[in-house]
């Protein structure tokens, strides 16, 4: 095995090029339990923790965020502007894996259970990748392809995520056996766009794919009135959350039933609306 | 391949290291540091925790090589001399060692938690150790050795 480690992007690059099979490592939190149980066996590691440009942020009318960026500094640094990426972030593992762990390697890896991959569909985030022929902007819609199985060329790299800042009330919600050191059981994020009259709505850990709950926006964009809001029904909630539910498609595993996911998401869609619509609520009301 | 690395204030060298190789393991095996412990191998149990940088981490997830030209301080660079650290000394009095093979790791997220948080509320703790488990204690008593500690500091 190879251990390679460039120090800047360009080198980066150059060596994924050359070395298609080189497995990048970041926090390691996926890839070394491969290593120590045997898993898997690659002829090459290639660092990335050496790359400053991966481990930076930047502002602008989008955030453009390194694929590098630690857990931990998304909730620290960004908080207050994605509140729902950093809602995810911070029910991910532990405090030493999300010293650690890194958006890009939760997209590196597609594992249909990670944590923010439904905050990324639902706030319509693009992943930027690279290699040496150029970059490519793909959207999230578009990137996961399968069970951990995600659309980057054997040459690429993940090099960031571009997202607005939240212009509206964001939730991500997920259940699992305890409150840390849980992969979802399911997990569902919401997050409201009142500019544009719509929201963005995902599920988790329910089918081979995060997926977005499509008929559920639809719903909802019809449903909820941005420009004069008024408290919610009951039969909203209760209509939002069945269709949410009927957009996975989950399987019988060690942490749950397929019944039970379908069961929680819709608890946790009327949950999460409820929550978002009163901030929005009491936000307007504050400003009129 | 070689590593090279600062091992509690020291320049250390590793010979012989397998690329796919855990920080956890070179400290253990070839550096002579049996502090940190091996449980888990997967990040659940916080065992192996020491300070990367100055920031605690799984070191069964960070590769060796990671490592190189990088600053560790593993539980064995907490205390100064024969004078152990206070978290290390509340941990002994507050009974919060049973087994003890948690306790390594516990003492470095302890430790990490006042560093930053002086003074923490009892759910600060909590969250501060959610990464470490332990099967004997039940908790409480690892709970009164952090409130110990940071009344002494």
């Amino acid at each position: 095995m190879d251990f390679l480690r460039p120090t800047t992007l360009a080198e980066a690059l150059a060596v994924k090029a050359e070395r298609p099979d080189a497995v990048p490592i970041a926090g390691g939190t996926d890839v070394m339990v491969e290593l120590n149980f045997d898993h898997r066996r690659p002829a090459a590691l290639l660092d990335l923790t050496r790359i400053d440009e991966l481990r930076t942020w930047s502002d602008g009318d989008e955030l453009r965020i390194g694929s590098g960026v630690p857990y931990v500094r998304i909730i620290e640094e960004l908080g207050a502007q994605l509140p729902g990426l950093a809602m995810a972030s911070r029910t991910v593992g532990s405090p030493q894996i999300r010293n650690r762990g890194t958006v890009g390697g939760n997209l590196g890896a597609a594992s249909p259970a990670g944590d923010t991959h439904p905050v990324l569909l639902a706030s319509d985030a693009v992943i930027e990748v690279a290699s040496v022929r150029g970059t490519r902007m793909i959207e999230a819609d578009d990137f996961y392809v399968g069970v951990k199985r995600n659309s980057l060329e054997p040459d690429e790299l993940i090099t960031a995520i571009h997202l607005a800042p939240a212009a509206g009330p964001q939730q991500f919600s997920k259940v699992g056996t305890r409150n840390a050191m849980v992969i979802a059981v399911c997990s569902f994020a919401l997050s409201l766009h009142p500019g544009e009259k719509r929201v963005g709505a995902a599920v988790g850990s329910a089918a081979p794919t995060p997926r977005r709950a499509r008929d559920a926006e639809e719903f909802l964009n019809h449903a909820l009135d941005f420009d004069n809001p008024r408290p919610l029904l009951d039969s909203v909630k209760r209509e939002f959350g069945e269709l949410v539910s009927q957009a996975a498609s989950p399987i019988d595993d060690v942490r749950g039933s397929a019944a039970y996911r379908k069961h929680a998401l819709a608890v946790m869609a009327r949950r999460t609306l409820g929550w978002t619509w009163q901030e929005f609520l009491t936000e307007e009301q504050a400003c009129a | 391949m070689r590593v090279n690395v600062t091992v509690n204030g020291e320049q250390r060298q590793a010979d012989d290291v397998w690329e796919g190789e855990s920080l956890l393991f070179m400290l253990r095996e070839r550096l002579g540091l049996p502090g940190s412990k091996n449980a888990c191998e997967q990040g659940e149990c916080g065992s192996c925790t020491v300070y990367l940088d100055d920031v605690p981490v799984c070191s069964c997830l960070v590769a060796a090589g990671q490592a190189q030209d990088r600053s560790v301080r593993t539980v064995e660079g907490l205390a100064s001399g024969d004078s152990l650290d206070p978290v290390q000394e509340a941990f002994v009095e507050a009974g919060a060692v049973q087994c003890g093979f948690c306790t390594p790791g516990l003492v470095v997220a302890a430790h990490d938690l006042l560093e930053r948080v002086p003074s923490p509320s009892d759910p600060e703790i909590r969250e501060a150790l959610a990464g470490n488990l332990c099967r004997c204690t039940g908790y409480e008593k690892i709970m009164d050795a952090v409130r110990l500690a940071a009344g002494r500091r």
